[in-house]
């Protein structure tokens, strides 16, 4: 029987009494949402725990996708399930959608959080690379207050994230610019399995030129990677089959992939070409309405 | 520590360690095992039992989590010694053979019917996508869940199903 080493379990109530919870508890407090990352790291003792705090029940608190003008704010308690089926992130982001429905399995998505998947900070994680891709902020709450941090600025390494001891992710924004639209893009070796890579895109038109563009790739480097010199291809020009290319070429250029089980790094740089290109096209497609 | 939630519409108790994980409560504590328990690392689904509505893996659920909640196992399933068409589907329809997927399967099943009654097979794959079933009965799983499906729209039009493999 496998099970976690020993530890003590509790239940935090509010976001400020996890928050208390973990400064009082120390270094050996850590927070549990879903928990399909930590608990099977700590069945495997690959991670060790003290106190174990889970936030479930701020779910209440932390669990809703929110729509303003200019950005979309989604609680870090929000499940996989349920950003997979909110109708507003498909119509303002449809790349949520694409991305949920290749994450893990229905079981798995009615337990995993939004903000699990990113404080997990692992360098294939589908969210992460969703996230980087749309430029998102996180909001961090702790003992002294609220701050928010850039994507780049959230992960620190495979695994680390910026998130401090006694502090908890309590919000992802989004920012909704106009005329815009999104797609996702994934290879796994089967379904519901990490990415080998996978590709986000996210590209604005004015008229028949593009005026910004961003690519994030997942599974290519230590971590989910924004890839600039990509965006800056992009913009001023119009969308086309050779542009793609051109852009899924770069892609393929700046990652920074590795040999491993899952294949090899010659085999991710093409994967990263062409799924740059297929999310490229598919969210042009989508921006002409061809495509919903 | 102590915990009590609600199984199958009954309150159960049990004092456990923290680190139980919620397929053993049922199943060591509680003597319901009729969930299974398989990988071990949420990938095979034989452990999938509904908690608050939803079906969910229990191996990667702590007992402690569902402290408070509602838990249903295939157990339940049952109504007043009448089986639940979805069971009744798996029996018609050959939808198992070693039986061991068979308990999360019927949980997923039924949780994917009450939300929508008339799913088409490619809906029933995805469903059930997270679940594995050694025994490869995939075709006859499917067409049990078309079965149920069918039997609670009361368009069944013969018994036996004739397609079995
Ligand atoms: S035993 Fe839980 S998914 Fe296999
Ligand atoms: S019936 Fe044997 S594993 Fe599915």
């Amino acid at each position: 029987m496998q099970l976690p080493a020993p530890f003590d379990y509790e239940r935090a109530t509010s976001v400020d009494h996890a928050i208390q919870l973990l400064d009082r508890l120390g270094s050996g407090a850590r927070i549990v949402a879903g928990g399909h990352s930590l608990l099977p790291m700590m069945k495997l003792r690959l991670v060790n725990v003290e106190y174990l705090i889970d936030i479930n029940d701020l779910h209440r608190e932390l669990g809703y996708v929110r729509v303003e003008p200019a950005r979309i704010r989604i609680g870090a308690m929000t499940r996989h399930r349920e950003l997979l089926d909110s109708p507003e992130l498909r119509r303002s982001l449809p790349i949520f959608h694409d991305a949920e429905r290749a994450i893990a399995d229905p079981l798995v998505r009615n337990r995993g959080t939004i903000g699990g998947a990113l404080c997990q900070a692992d360098p294939s994680e589908d969210l992460s690379a969703v996230c980087t891709t749309l430029d998102a902020s996180c909001v961090i709450r702790g003992p002294g207050g609220e701050r928010v941090v850039t994507m780049a600025e959230f992960y620190r390494g495979p695994y680390e994230t910026a998130v401090g001891a006694a502090e908890i992710l309590t919000e992802i924004r989004i920012p909704l610019r106009p005329n815009g639209s999104s797609a996702f893009e994934k290879v796994g070796r089967r379904a519901g399995d990490w990415p080998i890579v996978s590709c986000g895109v996210a590209v604005w038109l004015d008229g028949a030129v593009i005026t910004d563009a961003r690519v994030g790739l997942a599974a290519v480097g230590p971590n989910t990677t924004g890839i600039p010199t990509v965006s800056r291809a992009l913009r001023g020009r119009p969308p086309s089959e050779e542009l793609f290319a051109e852009a899924g070429a770069i892609a393929a250029a700046c990652c920074t992939p590795v040999d491993d089980q899952r294949g090899s790094a010659g085999y991710k740089r093409h994967l990263a070409a062409e799924l740059t290109r297929r999310a490229l096209r598919r969210a042009v497609a989508r921006l002409d309405g061809r495509e919903s | 520590m102590q915990v009590t939630m609600t199984v199958n519409g009954a309150e159960a108790t049990g004092e456990i360690e923290a680190r139980l994980l919620l397929v053993h409560f049922l199943r060591d504590h509680l003597s319901l095992t009729g969930t299974h328990w398989g990988c071990d690392t949420s990938n095979c689904g034989a452990c999938a039992v509904w908690l608050d509505g939803e079906p969910v893996k229990s191996c990667t659920v702590l007992a402690a989590m569902a402290a408070g909640h509602e838990v249903r196992t295939v157990e339940g399933l049952e109504r007043f010694g009448e089986l639940d068409a979805v069971q009744r589907g798996f029996m018609e329809c050959h939808g198992l053979q070693c039986g061991f997927c068979t308990p999360g399967m019927l949980m997923t099943a039924r949780a994917l019917l009450d939300r929508n009654p008339s799913p088409s097979e490619q809906e029933i794959r995805e469903a059930i996508s997270g679940q594995t079933c050694r025994c490869t009965g995939y075709a006859t799983i499917v067409r049990s869940v078309q079965w149920a499906a069918a039997e609670e729209a009361g368009t069944r039009t013969s018994i036996v199903d004739d397609g079995a493999p």
